[in-house]
C-alpha cells in the first residue's frame, strides 16, 4: 500500500516537472535561418522544421509539380508557389510551441491533408499536454486508491 | 443511478410517436443524401469543392462523432436515410402501415454464425483502409455511398426487418460502441410488464405500429448498442411501458460486454484513430503516399501496418495488461472474459481520441462548408453568396489546449470505468489505467 502511494506521488512529480521543466529551459539565442521546403504533392520536404524563440526565419517555398501553398497556424502566414518557382516569407520565431503549416491551395485530392510541422523551441505543447495528462492520472489514483488497489 | 423520463412530457412523447415529424426528418436527410451521391458522380473532382466531400465527411462527420453519437448514442440511426427505400420495400408502405405480406421481402433470418458485429467490424476497417481516398474523391465517395445504399436496399430485400443496420453498416457498429456511453436510453419501465404481456407488440408488430426492425425485445434491453431509437416501441406498447430517459454518462459500462466482437470493436476504433492522427493529420509525407497509393508496394505495407495495429498489437499490450491486472489480483480464471469486460474501459478513450482526431480536420476545414453551400458541384455557382469565401482555417490557438482537454477527460474516465469494472472481472485496473495512459500520450505526441 505504502509503495503504491509512493509509485503514485512520483508520477504526480514526474508529471508536474514534465509540465513545467521546458519553461525554465535555457534557450538558445536566436539566429537567422533559411529553409528550403519543397512541396509536391501531398507532402512538405522537410515536413518537420525545428526553430529556436526569437529565430528570424525565411522559408523558401519551391513547388515541384502543380500550385501549392503554405499556411502557418498560430503565426497566421501564409505563401503560395507556382510551378518551378521559389517564393519567400521571413518573419521572427517569436511565438513558442508547435504549429501545424498546411497547403493553403487546392492542390488535389490529399490537399486537406498536406500537412508540415514547425516547432519553435522545445515542442511546449507536447510536453505540457503529455505532462498534465500524468499529473492527471496520477491525482486520480491518489484520490481514488481503493478502487485503484481493487 | 437517476434517469427522468421525457416520455413523461405529453409534447416530447407526442412527437416521437407521431410519424410525420420522423418522416419529414427522413425525407430532407434522404435527398441530401441522394444529393449527396449524384455530386459525387457528376460534381467537381475537386473534393473540397464538391458536396459529397465537404457535406458528408466534415459537416455530417462533425456533427456525428462530436454531437449526435456522445449526446445522442443512435440518433443518428433513428433519422438514417441509408435504410429507408429498403424498408419501405420491405413493408409495402412508407408512412401507414401496412398489412403483413404487403411488403416485397423473402424476410429471411439472418444467418445465426453472423449475428455479430464481426462483419461490421470488417466493413468498418475496409472503408478505414480506403480512407484517404474515400475522404477525398467525390467519386469514390459517391461509390461507396450507393454501395451502401444498395446494400441496404440488397438485405431488406432478403432478410427480414434492419439486417443492414444491424449487422452490415460499418458506421452503425461503432455508433452502437459509443452509444453506451450517451445520456439517453430507451428502457422498459418495468420488466414484469413485458412479462405478462403475451403478444409482444413491440417485437412482432401490431396495428399501431412495425416490430422492433431492430430486432431487439425492448424488455430484454440492457444497453443502447442495438436500440436504434426508432421508436416502433413507443408506439406499440399496449400498456405505455416504454420511456426515453436522461441518465448519467456512459450507464451502459457498468455492465460490461463479454463478446469478442464487441470487445474488438473499441480496438479498432482506438488504433484507427491513432493511426488517422498519424497518417492524416502528421507531418509525414511518405505514410500520406503509402495510404493513397492503393495497390502499391507501400499501400500494401501500410495494410499491413494497419491491421496488425488494430488486430494484433492494441489487443495483445492489452491482454498483456489484463493478464497483469489478474496476477496483481492473484485471479486464475481465463483471461478471455476478463480481456472483453475491461475493453468496456477503452470505449470513453476512443470515443475522446475520435473528438480529438475530429476537432484537427473539422476546425481547419469547415470554411469550405460555406463555399460548399453556394456551389455544391463545383461548377460556379454562388448561390448564397457565399462561394468566395477563403478557406481559413478556425480556432487553430484553441486547437492544442482543447485536444489536451478532450484526451485528458477521455483518459480519466477511461479510468473511472476500468476502476468500476474491475473487480467483477477478477482484475487490478492499474495494468489497464496505464494502457491507457500509454495510448493517450502516443495520441497527444501525433496531434500536438
Amino acid at each position: 500500500m505504502k509503495s503504491a502511494m509512493i509509485f503514485r506521488l512520483l508520477m504526480l512529480a514526474g508529471g508536474l516537472a514534465l509540465a513545467l521543466l521546458p519553461s525554465f529551459a535555457q534557450a538558445a539565442p536566436p539566429v537567422e535561418r533559411v529553409f528550403r521546403i519543397e512541396a509536391s504533392s501531398f507532402a512538405y520536404k522537410p515536413g518537420q522544421i525545428q526553430l529556436n524563440l526569437g529565430d528570424r526565419v525565411t522559408l523558401e517555398l519551391v513547388s515541384m509539380d502543380v500550385v501549392h501553398g503554405l499556411y502557418l497556424d498560430g503565426y497566421d502566414l501564409s505563401l503560395t508557389a507556382d510551378p518551378g518557382q521559389t517564393a519567400r516569407l521571413t518573419f521572427v520565431a517569436d511565438r513558442a510551441g508547435s504549429f501545424r503549416f498546411r497547403c493553403n491551395v487546392t492542390c488535389g485530392a490529399m490537399h486537406p491533408f498536406m500537412i508540415g510541422k514547425l516547432t519553435v523551441g522545445p515542442n511546449h505543447s507536447f510536453t505540457l499536454a503529455a505532462g498534465l495528462t500524468i499529473s492527471a492520472i496520477a491525482i486520480f489514483l491518489l484520490i481514488h486508491p481503493r478502487r485503484a488497489s481493487q | 443511478m437517476t434517469r427522468h423520463e421525457l416520455t413523461r412530457f405529453p409534447l416530447i412523447k407526442a412527437l416521437l410517436k407521431n410519424r410525420w415529424p420522423q418522416l419529414a426528418v427522413y425525407a430532407a436527410l434522404l435527398a441530401g443524401f441522394i444529393f449527396a451521391i449524384f455530386a459525387g458522380f457528376v460534381g467537381s473532382p475537386v473534393g473540397n469543392h464538391n458536396f459529397s466531400i465537404v457535406f458528408v465527411w466534415i459537416a455530417w462527420w462533425a456533427m456525428l462523432i462530436l454531437a449526435a453519437v456522445p449526446f445522442f448514442g443512435r440518433g443518428w440511426c433513428a433519422v438514417c436515410p441509408i435504410p429507408l427505400p429498403g424498408e419501405w420495400l420491405q413493408r409495402g408502405a412508407i408512412l401507414e402501415l401496412a398489412p403483413t405480406g404487403k411488403g416485397v421481402s423473402l424476410g429471411r433470418r439472418w444467418p445465426n454464425p453472423l449475428r455479430n458485429i464481426w462483419m461490421q467490424n470488417i466493413s468498418f476497417t475496409l472503408v478505414a483502409l480506403f480512407s484517404s481516398v474515400i475522404l477525398t474523391m467525390p467519386l469514390i465517395t459517391a461509390v461507396v455511398l450507393s454501395a451502401m445504399f444498395f446494400l441496404a436496399i440488397g438485405s431488406s430485400m432478403v432478410f427480414e426487418r434492419r439486417a443492414f443496420c444491424r449487422y452490415l453498416c460499418p458506421v452503425g457498429g461503432f455508433i452502437g460502441l459509443y452509444s453506451q456511453i450517451a445520456p439517453l436510453e430507451l428502457r422498459v419501465k418495468t420488466t414484469r410488464a413485458c412479462a405478462s404481456c403475451k403478444e409482444k407488440p413491440c417485437y412482432h408488430g401490431s396495428e399501431a405500429g412495425y416490430g422492433c426492425p431492430w430486432q431487439v425485445f425492448p424488455g430484454g434491453l440492457q444497453k443502447n448498442s442495438y436500440c436504434g431509437l426508432c421508436m416502433e416501441c413507443l408506439r406499440t406498447c399496449p400498456v405505455d411501458n416504454i420511456a426515453v430517459n436522461l441518465r448519467p454518462f456512459s450507464s451502459d459500462l457498468a455492465t460490461p460486454t463479454k463478446r469478442l466482437d464487441e470487445a474488438f470493436k473499441a480496438f479498432i476504433m482506438v488504433g484507427a484513430a491513432l493511426i488517422y492522427a498519424g497518417v492524416l493529420l502528421g507531418p509525414w509525407g511518405a505514410l500520406k503516399d503509402a495510404a493513397y497509393r492503393i495497390g502499391s508496394g507501400v499501400w500494401f505495407a501500410y495494410v499491413g501496418v494497419f491491421l496488425s495495429v488494430l488486430f494484433v498489437l492494441m489487443p495483445s499490450l492489452y491482454a498483456l495488461a489484463v493478464k497483469a491486472g489478474m496476477l496483481l489480483a492473484k485471479t486464475s480464471s481465463a483471461v478471455r472474459p476478463a480481456f472483453a469486460a475491461m475493453s468496456a474501459a477503452l470505449v470513453p478513450l476512443g470515443l475522446m481520441f475520435w473528438v480529438a482526431f475530429s476537432l484537427g480536420f473539422v476546425f481547419t476545414n469547415a470554411t469550405y462548408i460555406l463555399a460548399a453551400l453556394s456551389d455544391p458541384l463545383g461548377w460556379g455557382w454562388n448561390l448564397f453568396g457565399t462561394a468566395n469565401i477563403p478557406w481559413q482555417p478556425l480556432f487553430t490557438g484553441l486547437l492544442a489546449p482543447l485536444q489536451t482537454l478532450v484526451l485528458i477527460a477521455g483518459m480519466l474516465w477511461s479510468a473511472g470505468t476500468a476502476q468500476k469494472i474491475a473487480s467483477a472481472a477478477g482484475v487490478r485496473p492499474l495494468p489497464v489505467i496505464i494502457y491507457c495512459l500509454l495510448a493517450t500520450l502516443v495520441m497527444l505526441g501525433l496531434l500536438l
